[in-house]
């Protein structure tokens, strides 16, 4: 009887860590470099340093510091459909830019992503990797070779 | 030994039961769920107004417009189940829209009624609908006035406004946020000349009753060098366009050796303009510093924070207000309904910042700017706040509403649409 009361109880919490949209947890931004109060600094395991930081000089203005994006304007990277599927497209998207609609989640948007090929392969490896593995995602790394032939590839 | 076990069972089923329980009562008090029936539609506004909900999720209302007899049209950002266009009427006079409505063939930002016609301004056409007395659909037949503007992946929304003279105003958003030869990229330098300033970044002027005009034939750019006025509108009294600008983006994130993060967040301003046939307003070769109170030369020509060089003749604002709240629409009030302090003066729908992060988003309310003749006669102040639902805003998805549109009732009452899920507040003056 207790064990039964034990299960329900559990799952009456399970949706809070994952079914309500708490912002702070997906985070990246911890508590001393920001201005920002309360966020939740990520695991240490989950921390790629490089790839944090690329992600906050490069990303984060337009997808925002917890990945949720900008509603009708930039989408999000938070569990998204597009930053778990084929990385080979998330390359692309990185050194050709993006324009048109496209649906996240969802939902439409039809803002453009300028190219990112100013960044070096490993560099945007790193970036990659890093949304691939937080904002509640959880898809295996983009290797720096990986991205070297695809942008041969284009160049051809 | 048993008991003991089962104590401690015990024991951890009431830590269970009361973790449970103080996460559920997290969870209920998230601030983000404004209830329904909060007071003022969860608004908060000066001492003697009041606001209540007209309508809920509407789709992603935009721009508003109230007909003579209290008919409501909002514009659409998608399109509903094939329409962008909602028609709403509130038969028994409760401030409740009680007939809603759907139609239109395009999704879009502008909306207006002009000489019995209905126009809504489509993310690269214009058309309009005639009214039918008495009926709450239009005509479904659309005429089409303007047409052959570019598809824009950004800054696409045409608003559009009239004057009494048979013209129609339209924006022309900028494609790009400084005319970078590759748009937001760090430390690119902008094209000189702009070439995109020929077919955008500006304010495009039509005849209002003409059919078919093209942009770049027919179509007159009315001023030039405006990188986006969603909120743009003809102001009856002195009879002049006015415009609230968005700002340029990212100085600190492209020019990170030139401007620091606190600088990126805070600025440029937003600028109020009083929009002159021929003036050029300076994008993309200048920004509004609204410390330094002038235009300075962007960082893509030079600019570095100091310099004004080719800003000094270009035209200036007539107020500044804190950047990156974007300024969707405005509206100068006509009404009586409303404190005399209010006649005449402007209302500013600011839907709300994206690019101060890492830093608190900021907006997302509408503030109000006393007029004294074609002038500012005082500071901004906020008028109804509240919209977001959450004291802190860190990203725009935070917000539970953002303002976008608004328009003035037949009874001066002032109604504000929203665009994450179309909700219509009416907000009156009761003394």
């Amino acid at each position: 009887m207790l064990k039964l009361l034990l299960y329900t109880l559990i799952l009456i919490m399970m949706p809070v860590p994952f079914g309500t949209r708490n912002k702070g947890d997906f985070s990246i931004y911890s508590q001393e470099n920001s201005k920002i109060i309360k966020q939740k600094p990520l695991r240490k395991k989950q921390i790629s340093d490089e790839g944090k930081n690329l992600y906050l000089k490069n990303c984060m203005s337009c997808h925002q510091s917890d990945g949720s994006g900008v509603p009708g304007m930039y989408p999000p990277l938070q569990k998204s459909n597009w930053v778990n599927s084929d990385k080979t497209i998330l390359i692309k998207i990185m050194l050709n830019g993006l324009q048109g609609e496209i649906k996240v989640n969802g939902e439409t948007y039809i803002q453009s992503m300028p190219s990112h090929k100013y960044l070096t392969d490993s560099q945007i490896a790193e970036v990659l990797s890093f949304v691939r593995k937080n904002f509640g995602n959880n898809a295996d790394s983009v290797s720096a070779e990986e991205v070297t032939a695809l942008r041969r590839q284009k160049s051809k | 030994m048993k008991n003991n076990t089962i104590l401690q069972r015990e024991g951890f089923g009431t830590y269970i039961t009361f973790l449970s329980i103080f996460l559920l009562v997290i969870v209920q008090c998230n601030p983000s769920k404004v209830p329904d029936n909060a007071v003022n539609g969860g608004l908060t506004l000066p001492p003697g107004f009041s606001a209540q909900v007209f309508a809920e999720s509407t789709g992603r209302g935009r721009h508003i417009v109230v007909n003579d007899n209290g008919d409501i049209y909002i514009s659409l950002a998608r399109l509903k189940d094939g329409n962008g266009i909602v028609a709403l009427r509130d038969t028994n006079k409760d401030g409740k829209a009680d007939i809603i409505k759907y139609f239109g063939t395009f999704y879009g930002t502008g909306i207006g009624i002009y000489n019995g016609y209905l126009y809504f301004g489509g993310d690269t056409i214009v058309v309009r609908y005639k009214l039918r007395p008495d009926q709450l659909l239009p005509d479904p037949n659309y005429e089409v006035i303007a047409k052959g503007f570019h598809i824009n992946y950004q800054h696409s929304a045409k608003s559009i406004t009239f004057d009494n003279n048979g013209y129609m105003y339209v924006n022309v958003g900028s494609p790009s946020n400084a005319c970078q030869s590759q748009d937001r990229t760090p430390n690119v330098p902008g094209m000189d000349p702009c070439p995109q300033l020929k077919d955008f970044a500006g304010i495009w002027r039509f005849y209002a009753n003409k059919e078919n005009q093209d942009q770049m034939k027919e179509g007159f750019r009315f001023a030039t060098g405006l990188r986006n006025c969603v909120a743009l509108r003809w102001n009856p009294v002195v009879n002049q366009l006015y415009a609230v600008q968005m700002g340029r983006d990212q100085l600190h994130q492209l020019w990170p050796e030139l401007y620091t993060e606190d600088e990126g967040v805070n600025l440029p301003a937003e600028e109020f303009l009083i929009i002159k046939e021929g003036g050029d307003y300076g994008w993309p070769y200048c920004y509004y510093d609204n410390k330094q109170n002038k235009l300075l030369l962007a960082p893509e020509y030079g600019g570095d924070g100091k310099k004004v060089g080719r800003c000094s003749d270009k035209g200036q604002p007539i107020m500044a207000f804190p950047a990156h709240y974007a300024p969707d629409d405005l509206w100068f009030y006509t009404g009586s309904q409303f404190p005399a302090k209010y006649k005449d003066g402007a209302f500013i729908a600011f839907h709300g910042s994206w690019n101060r992060a890492p830093q608190l988003q900021k907006g997302y309310n509408v503030v109000f700017v006393p007029f004294k003749g074609d002038k500012p006669s005082g500071n901004w102040e906020v008028f109804a706040d509240g919209f977001a639902g959450v004291k802190e805003i860190r990203s725009p998805r935070d917000a539970k509403y953002r303002p976008c549109g608004l328009a003035q009732g037949p009874d001066g009452s002032l109604y504000v649409v929203e665009d994450n899920t179309g909700r219509i507040w009416k907000i009156t003056y009761n003394k």
